[in-house]
């Protein structure tokens, strides 16, 4: 099966550096204290955030910054085949301790002093891209809780098919085990890269493209999310107003 | 956005000597000073507040209370009015006997004290109108959403006492009656009593629900456009 077409069109019908729909909105969960959904393509994610409250646990109390609790998950029917995923395997121990430092990057931990900050995050709907889904939706959570960050995260995805790059890789993109797969994010203002992962190998000389084309992905969801929590505020402030 | 010669207020940080928010709300400007206002967030007590309060842990001469902020606060026992007499030495006896003052779980209504270093918050009850609260109904809303009034305590015509706490933790209870000489000993509430009570949360839902502000009037307006419906009948 060929990834991009001789039309110079990917399976689902995008071009190679076009990123899915991508659709949000912030504070869709009363109880939390902030919480965001997320549609990347068909890839679908929940965060929820409780905090900052008092560390429950005496040994996590950082007496300097706020500790970071992430938890990262995915639904029992998120993908084609349905099966119990146990909390706390080692995958996704591995997965959450990688999202916390990241987080860390970003958040003013030293604003709140023995605190804890809680983000949940659950995949709905995985079809690729997960991490990056993860992250996008655990930023808008974050912004929707007021918790001082110093920009937005933004993540995406990236690869190599027949040496030109595509961004936002879908799942059955994904599943071409020979192709290299970037998952990258930034602090889209200053370009900082907090995250950069890859699967399976890339030559040297390719990396600055792949890198090129993921940042631009970053940068073309950082529009989207930004427009969405202004329009968030701007919604607050006209019933804020109205009364 | 890039202001100079201005000082920083919270909400807000400096990058390469520039001040950028870092949180997504609304700019207030004091003189110099800019803040900006999240959309939503926990309690930031301010000294002067009334807040409701719920007991998570019993200490040393101290007891923390939850009050939807970021650390847990606390209320010293020095800060307490005990029983019989208010000016008393406070004895090991008065440590030993905290547990049967406040345990966890009860519910007070206080006044911040003092703000710490870390942002905790240090309470008092020493007034006879805080204290523990018995017999009522807790609501729990944005802070925002409580305005900034005179008092806090409403005695509403319809017959029930509400707190709004700054913090967002509303208490509703029947209007003592004025014969009941220790309020600890009230037990019973009449169905009607506790038909108000029911509506009043209801209609304090409601506006929250519609981010409508909270005080007296807005309430006591509600109160009576809710008339037309049974309590049943409501959402919730």
């Amino acid at each position: 099966m060929e990834i991009i077409s001789p039309e110079g069109l990917r399976i689902d019908g995008r071009r190679p550096e076009e990123i899915r729909r991508f659709n949000c909105r912030l504070g869709v969960l009363s109880r939390a204290d902030g919480s965001a959904y997320l549609e990347q393509g068909n890839t679908k994610a929940l965060a929820s955030i409780n905090g900052p409250h008092q560390a429950g646990d005496k040994a996590k109390i950082k007496h300097d910054r706020v500790h970071i609790n992430f938890q990262y998950s995915m639904a029992t029917f998120s993908t084609n085949e349905r099966r119990n995923r146990p909390k706390g395997d080692k995958r996704s121990i591995d997965i959450s301790q990688l999202m916390r430092e990241i987080f860390q990057s970003a958040i003013l931990t030293d604003l709140y002093p023995k605190s804890q900050i809680d983000i949940h995050v659950q995949i709905l709907q995985a079809d690729g891209g997960n991490y990056s889904a993860c992250i996008n939706a655990a930023t808008l959570a974050l912004m929707d809780a007021g918790v001082p960050m110093k920009d937005f995260i933004c993540s995406c995805t990236a690869s190599l098919v027949d040496s030109k790059t595509i961004i936002d890789v879908n799942n059955s993109e994904e599943l071409h085990f020979s192709n290299p797969l970037l998952t990258l994010a930034i602090l889209p203002t200053s370009e900082e890269i907090i995250l950069c992962q890859m699967k399976s190998r890339l030559h040297a000389d390719h990396l600055e493209d792949i890198l090129k084309a993921g940042i631009k992905g970053c940068k073309d969801i950082y529009e989207i999310m930004h427009r969405e929590v202004l329009n968030h505020v701007r919604e607050a402030a006209a019933v804020m107003n109205a009364t | 956005m890039t202001i100079f010669h201005s000082c920083r207020g919270h909400g807000t940080y400096l990058q390469d000597n520039k001040l950028k928010a870092s949180v997504a709300g609304f700019v207030e400007k004091v003189g110099k000073l800019i803040c900006v206002k999240p959309v939503k967030s926990r309690y930031n007590g301010e000294v002067g507040d009334v807040v409701v309060g719920i007991i998570t842990e019993v200490g040393q001469r101290r007891w923390k209370v939850d009050t939807y902020s970021r650390l847990d606060s606390l209320l010293m026992l020095s800060a307490v009015n005990l029983p019989g007499g208010e000016l008393r030495r406070r004895s090991e006896k008065d440590e030993l006997m905290m547990r049967q003052h406040l345990t966890e779980g009860d519910l007070i209504s206080a006044e911040v004290q003092s703000v710490h270093g870390d942002g905790s918050l240090a309470l008092h009850t020493r007034s006879l109108k805080y204290g523990k609260l018995i017999q009522g109904t807790l609501v729990t809303v944005a802070p925002a959403l409580i305005k900034r009034c005179k008092t806090h305590f409403h005695n509403l015509e319809c017959g029930a006492s509400i707190i709004l706490g700054n913090n967002g933790y509303i208490w509703i209870s029947p209007l003592l009656k004025e014969d009941a000489e220790n309020q600890t000993t009230k037990s019973d509430t009449s169905t009607l009593e506790r038909e108000i009570v029911a509506r009043l949360r209801n209609c304090i839902m409601a506006l929250a629900e519609r981010q409508m502000l909270l005080y007296d009037t807005s309430i006591t307006y509600t109160y009576e456009a809710s008339l037309n419906y049974q309590v049943s009948q409501h959402k919730k």
